[in-house]
């Protein structure tokens, strides 16, 4: 009896350990795009390796087939006892907001959207305060006075790093020209580099010397057609100016993978918390890419304009519009 | 083709057959499974305990497979009458807006009045959008597989513009509308248990399970027991015959069409007023053309097709619980796994009938039998 009751008792703790280590279990759920776009779920997909790498803990990712399985992803991870849980993309709100209530011990974290609950922490960027300063850059590389960008799906979210960079560019050169093109209206025109492409050669054709995108996969295209064409790209989110040395300006940074090491980080710290994070310049959530591959095309007067912007927006002296706050830029 | 010299014995048409090709697909995927370096044997059981191992999976699997049997049975009854309905998406996804304007405009009804209303929207929206190609086909001749697939085209466009433009709510970053009010959700099966005292795991499955499966028997009851039904298959089978028959050609291919259209319609009470509770993009997903090799697998008959359905649906979820657990199966093998199914049941579906149909007739089965 007394054994059997000994043999209860370590049962239970062998339980409750189990339930310990599951603190220790992160996931990521990306979004359509899928976990290598080279751009904005890479990043987050880069953060978790980069947990994985300083911490020794594995975690669970998954990538979804279509809009029904985000819910399922979801609540399979909670079932699964992970946390926390990361959703890449402003897409999860409706099946977070589901789930979120559905597991109220567990914690979720979802970047680009804010969802407000006990057990939610929401990260958003200031996407306008990265475009502002490529913004900066690209007035200066210009030789034409035209510089150009192309958006991928046309909501409210890329318009931000549209009214940004235009912010950036009229600031620097009160007289260029910034012609702006979106590639879709539907999910699609994240993973199109086939029309980003032909955007932006129509950007090329009508004197832009240089194009940034905020279009996911479909940037790809656009950074290609630049390349090509003898122009200068703009990357995003991730750091793009590997994919042709020489022939990307920069990329604007989005730390999505600070933002999933960070929440996988707190994680494991116990010191999750719930909420609204904003990630700007001064939190160095945004910012802009200098490396071997784009050292020359960055002269010392760009490099000291850029530098001066920065630090104004830091400051405050200088305020980027977020497109967002009322649907409408002023530049 | 040249046809077997003997007619099959049915348990061979209905069983044998696609269980061969079943089994091709599945040695074929565990070839493929093998030269990724993953253990098939693993991997299927994987599979299985994911779609049939625990209540959430089991209701994962029933839910998709209530997809399935809607536009298997759309294609099946338009089959029948000798038409190739390949517009099942788009008919599904005019539905959806039917379901969707009952459901956004009448939320404040008691859930027993939005229910009918809903599924009479489903069918209506669903059988208008099939009638366009119906009627170019009954009176131009224009080819229904063309026109179907084009009208998935325009569906999608039309989609687009009412969800980005008119639908969805003002500065919201997704185009889908607003949920539902909670009167105009089906009621989900767990929901449902758990008010007769019974707990099951929690997973959308709902009450268009049901409904999925009432339509089936009605398919059945009109395809084979109502005049319309004979009708339909004398069509289907000589249409000359019909003509001269006295039947009316032109208005049973309307029929058909608009029945099929109707039928695929109801997809989006499962979807969007079962699961998603909100009118999104693409919440049709490809249901509509799979559909097709389930209909073609279960031999265009009701029965089967809920068989092959549960084929499909354990397909979706066993494959989702599967890209799940292995890293190395990306959600891309799991296309790779079910375009293998679709090919070997659907595409291939008579690679090995020759073969099984002169073992059938060779002289040791004879004289076995005998």
């Amino acid at each position: 009896m007394i054994r059997k009751l000994f043999a209860a008792v370590a049962m239970t703790a062998l339980m409750t350990g189990a339930s310990w280590a599951a603190d220790d279990k992160p996931a990521v759920a990306y979004d359509l795009g899928g976990r290598n776009d080279k751009s904005f779920n890479e990043g987050a997909f880069m953060g978790a390796e980069k947990f994985k790498a300083d911490t020794g803990i594995a975690f669970k990712d998954f990538e979804i087939q279509n809009d029904g399985q985000r819910e399922q992803a979801l609540r399979k991870f909670a079932e699964a006892g992970f946390s926390p849980i990361v959703a890449v993309g402003y897409s999860y709100e409706q099946a977070l907001k589901k789930v979120a209530a559905e597991f109220p011990n567990t914690h979720f974290a979802i970047i680009d959207m804010v969802v407000e609950a006990p057990n939610v922490a929401s990260i958003v960027f200031k996407e306008q305060e990265g475009s502002y300063l490529v913004g900066v850059l690209a007035a200066l590389a210009s030789k034409t006075d035209k510089v150009g960008f192309v958006g991928g799906m046309d909501i409210p979210l890329i318009r931000r790093f549209a009214c940004g960079y235009v912010g950036g560019v009229k600031a620097t050169k009160s007289g260029a020209e910034v012609f702006q093109n979106m590639t879709g209206t539907t999910g699609e025109a994240w993973s199109d580099p086939a029309k980003g492409g032909e955007l932006a050669k129509s950007q090329f054709d009508r004197g832009a010397d240089v194009v940034y995108h905020a279009a996911g996969g479909t940037g790809i295209g656009v950074l290609q057609a630049a390349a090509d064409a003898g122009k200068l790209g703009i990357g995003v989110d991730s750091n793009q100016n590997g994919l042709h040395p020489g022939k990307v300006l920069t990329s604007m940074l989005k730390r999505v993978d600070v933002a999933t090491y960070n929440v996988f980080k707190a994680g494991q710290d116990g010191a999750f918390k719930p909420g609204v994070t904003v990630l700007g310049l001064a939190e160095a959530g945004v910012g802009w890419a200098l490396d071997d591959n784009n050292k020359a095309l960055i002269t010392p007067e760009m490099k000291t304009a850029v530098d001066k912007a920065e630090a104004d927006i830091k400051s405050g002296a200088v305020k980027v519009h977020d497109y967002m706050s009322d649907s409408a830029c002023p530049y | 083709m040249s046809g077997p010299s003997r007619e099959l014995p049915r348990w061979v048409d209905i069983g044998l057959i696609p269980l061969v090709n079943l089994s091709a697909a599945f040695l074929v995927t565990g070839l493929v499974f093998l030269a990724i370096g993953e253990s098939p044997v693993d991997s299927v059981i994987i599979m299985l305990n994911g779609a049939f191992g625990y209540g959430t999976g089991l209701g994962y699997t029933l839910f998709y497979t209530t997809n399935f049997i809607f536009t298997g049975l759309a294609f099946a009854v338009a089959f029948h009458a000798g038409l190739f309905n390949i517009g099942a998406e788009g008919q599904a996804y005019l539905g959806g807006l039917g379901v969707a304007l009952v459901c956004l405009s009448l939320g404040f009804l008691p859930m027993v009045i939005i229910i009918p209303l809903a599924i009479i929207a489903a069918a209506l929206f669903g059988a208008a959008w099939a009638f366009i190609p119906a009627f170019l086909q009954a009176r131009r001749g224009s080819h229904v597989v063309i026109t179907t697939i084009m009208f998935n085209f325009i569906a999608s466009a039309l989609m687009i513009y009412l969800l980005v433009s008119v639908l969805s709510p003002k500065g919201s970053m997704n185009p889908e509308t607003r949920t539902f009010d909670p009167n105009a959700h089906l009621p989900l099966i767990h929901d449902v248990l758990a008010g007769l005292g019974i707990a099951a795991a929690r997973s959308p499955l709902n009450l268009s399970f049901i409904w999925a499966l009432v339509c089936a028997v009605a398919v059945w009851l009109l395809l084979w027991h109502t005049t319309l039904g004979y009708q339909l298959r004398v069509l289907g089978a000589n249409p000359a015959a019909a003509a001269y028959a006295g039947m009316k050609p032109q208005r049973l291919i309307v029929i058909a069409m608009m029945i099929s259209g109707g039928l695929a319609g109801f997809l989006a009470l499962n979807e969007i007023m079962g699961a998603s509770n909100r009118l999104l993009l693409q919440f049709t997903a490809g249901y509509g053309f799979v559909g097709i090799a389930v209909a073609l697998m279960g031999r265009s008959h009701p029965f089967g097709i809920v068989l092959s359905a549960l084929l499909f649906g354990a397909l979706y979820q066993g494959g989702a619980d599967l890209s799940f657990e292995k890293p190395t199966i990306t959600r891309d093998m799991i296309v790779v796994v079910q375009g293998l199914i679709i090919l070997f049941a659907g595409a291939l579906e008579h690679m090995f009938r020759p073969q099984i149909a002169r073992f059938f007739s060779s002289s040791w089965f004879k004289a076995k039998e005998a």
